[in-house]
């Protein structure tokens, strides 16, 4: 039956890569609920010792807000980029398409340490405000929330704006012209007719972004100067200092539940294969 | 001509924004040139001193050079596997196959501390902690859902009735993948090959679990750097990536238009 091994060759590729990743990585990653059950001891006492825990708590809220509104504010810049780019087309695009590319290829370590050297207590910003006498002691713009924020919306900008492209690309500019034929101003044709086509794109980078900023360790280890302890910062924290590799584990399996269901519940309403499996 | 409110508010804001992308991160080129032991603006005059010790100190030398073969092993392995993976799954098509695409892709979705602890613990048991093998497998593992997403891509738009041609004329199914689907596959191939480098070249939190002393990296370094004591030679560092990438991106850019 020449099918059925035409059907086992093709397997023969697609098994060297998918074995390791399932030896080597989900395994591992499953290894981790393992610990989170049975250490110091079997049973679901990490969890318990967790959820009566006010510093979980907090870093948990922490954590959904800041992934919360570095999504809303990654939204915001990136569409008016990605709208400008996609509708205007000039002598410019080209570039401004690079330079939204561009810090993408820079490492989140040295974005981060930019933020630093700008927002730190003697840092440029600050230098900058007591030189010009508009203020007499340095703001404190990092190691909190705000310094987080600011950096966490720089970091994910881009993954929030391409999805948005892609999307906007496709968009047929006939709709808009002809509300507008018709008497629409242009705000109200943009707001009626041509924002609802750009959902599927606002949607996919929403989700990109927040999935990605849940996890995110440099950038708010690095500004939130352990002041603004994120779970996954936590997590090393439980685990390098405490060496409390029960609790840090408790903590990742609740960090990875929280971050399907997010996927299980976006899936309703952005096309995760789109978004993920199919990106360009 | 008449410009309207509207049209000005999206121009500018995305000009805004576009200065808020990029600007910070030039703020490491006038650091770099500082003449003062700390991170500053330059006081009295630009000095090249951080850029000095950077090209003398071996540990930053040692770090960078193993940062770019650890980088290219890397994306030779993710490249092979990523691309048969691709190209197996693409000919298969079936619900299986779709299972597999999204098994290799949960490295973009798990939490990076998540997976550096399920490697750490892992790796201990393998005797692969604070090795170059042990840094490489992690970072092959990273990588693979970029290759394989990229790959993917590229397939999408080749004719499945080409490697049926190429069949039916008596090739084997190897013959076929190597004549007739790799070719069509190139630029996802290359694309997923620069990816793939630049994945382990950046990594940070997955080393900081798996190594101790014995395997030092580039982002490492850095984040040692960062860590202790705020020290120009970083920002020297960051400026010589920045210009590469600025490079880089322009060859890109040029070779496409």
């Amino acid at each position: 039956m020449p099918r059925v091994n035409e059907k086992v060759s093709y397997w023969m590729l697609v098994l060297p890569a998918l074995a390791i990743m399932v030896c080597f990585y989900i395994l591992p990653v499953l290894g981790i609920w393992e610990i989170a059950f049975t250490e110091p001891e079997t049973g679901v006492g990490n969890f318990v010792k967790m959820a009566g825990s006010n510093a979980v708590k907090t870093s948990f809220v922490i954590t959904f807000r800041v992934a919360a509104i570095t999504t809303v504010g990654c939204l915001i810049l990136g569409y008016i980029v990605a709208y400008a780019i996609s509708n205007f087309a000039t002598r410019l695009t080209p570039l401004m398409v690079a330079l939204v590319i561009l810090p993408f290829w820079v490492s989140v370590l040295i974005r981060s340490f930019s933020w630093i050297v700008l927002l730190g207590r003697s840092g440029l910003v600050n230098d900058a405000l007591m030189h010009a006498e508009l203020i007499e002691r340095p703001l404190r713009l990092m190691h909190n929330e705000l310094g987080v924020l600011i950096a966490m919306i720089h970091v994910m900008l881009p993954f929030a704006v391409l999805p948005m492209l892609t999307n906007m690309r496709g968009i047929s500019g006939v709709y808009v012209q002809a509300a507008r034929s018709l008497g629409a101003s242009e705000w109200t044709s943009f707001r009626q007719v041509y924002f609802p086509q750009t959902m599927p794109g606002v949607l996919s980078g929403a989700l990109l972004v927040f999935v990605l900023s849940l996890g995110f360790f440099v950038t708010p280890a690095l500004l939130g100067g352990g002041r603004v302890l994120m779970i996954s910062e936590y997590i090393t924290y439980q685990i390098q200092e405490f060496l409390n590799w029960g609790l840090g584990s408790a903590l990742s399996v609740v960090l990875l539940v929280a971050t399907a269901l997010v996927l299980l519940i976006a899936a309703r309403f952005v096309n995760l294969r789109a978004t993920l499996l199919e990106r360009k | 001509m008449h410009v309207s409110a509207f049209k000005i508010f999206f121009q500018t804001g995305a000009w805004l924004v576009i200065a808020f992308l990029v600007l910070p991160i030039l703020v490491v080129l006038p650091i770099s040139f500082t003449d003062t032991s700390y991170i500053g603006l330059p006081k009295e005059g630009l000095s090249l001193q951080h850029y000095a010790n950077y090209f003398t100190d071996p540990d930053w030398l040692n770090a960078t050079w193993t940062s770019v073969w650890v980088g290219l092993v890397v994306a030779t392995c993710a490249s092979v596997l990523g691309t048969a993976f691709a190209i197996g799954c693409w000919f298969l098509s079936d619900r299986a196959a779709m299972v597999a695409r999204w098994i290799l892709i949960t490295p973009i979705l798990v939490p990076p501390v998540v997976q550096s602890l399920g490697f750490y613990r892992f790796w201990v048991k393998l005797g692969l902690i604070d090795t170059h093998v042990g840094v490489i497998l992690a970072h092959t593992l990273l990588a693979l859902p970029y290759v394989s997403i990229s790959v993917f891509a590229a397939l999408s738009n080749l004719d499945r009735n080409l490697p049926r041609a190429a069949r039916s004329l008596g090739a084997s199914v190897m013959q076929t993948v190597w004549a007739v689907v790799v070719p069509a596959a190139r630029p996802g191939i290359a694309t997923g090959f620069i990816f793939a480098f630049i994945v382990s070249f950046d990594e940070i939190v997955g080393v900081l679990f798996i190594t101790v002393r014995n395997v030092q990296t580039l982002p490492k370094m850095i984040w040692e750097g960062i860590q202790d004591n705020i020290d120009p030679t970083i920002a020297a560092v960051a400026t010589l990536l920045i210009v590469l990438t600025l490079i880089a991106t322009a060859i890109g850019v040029l070779r496409r238009t």
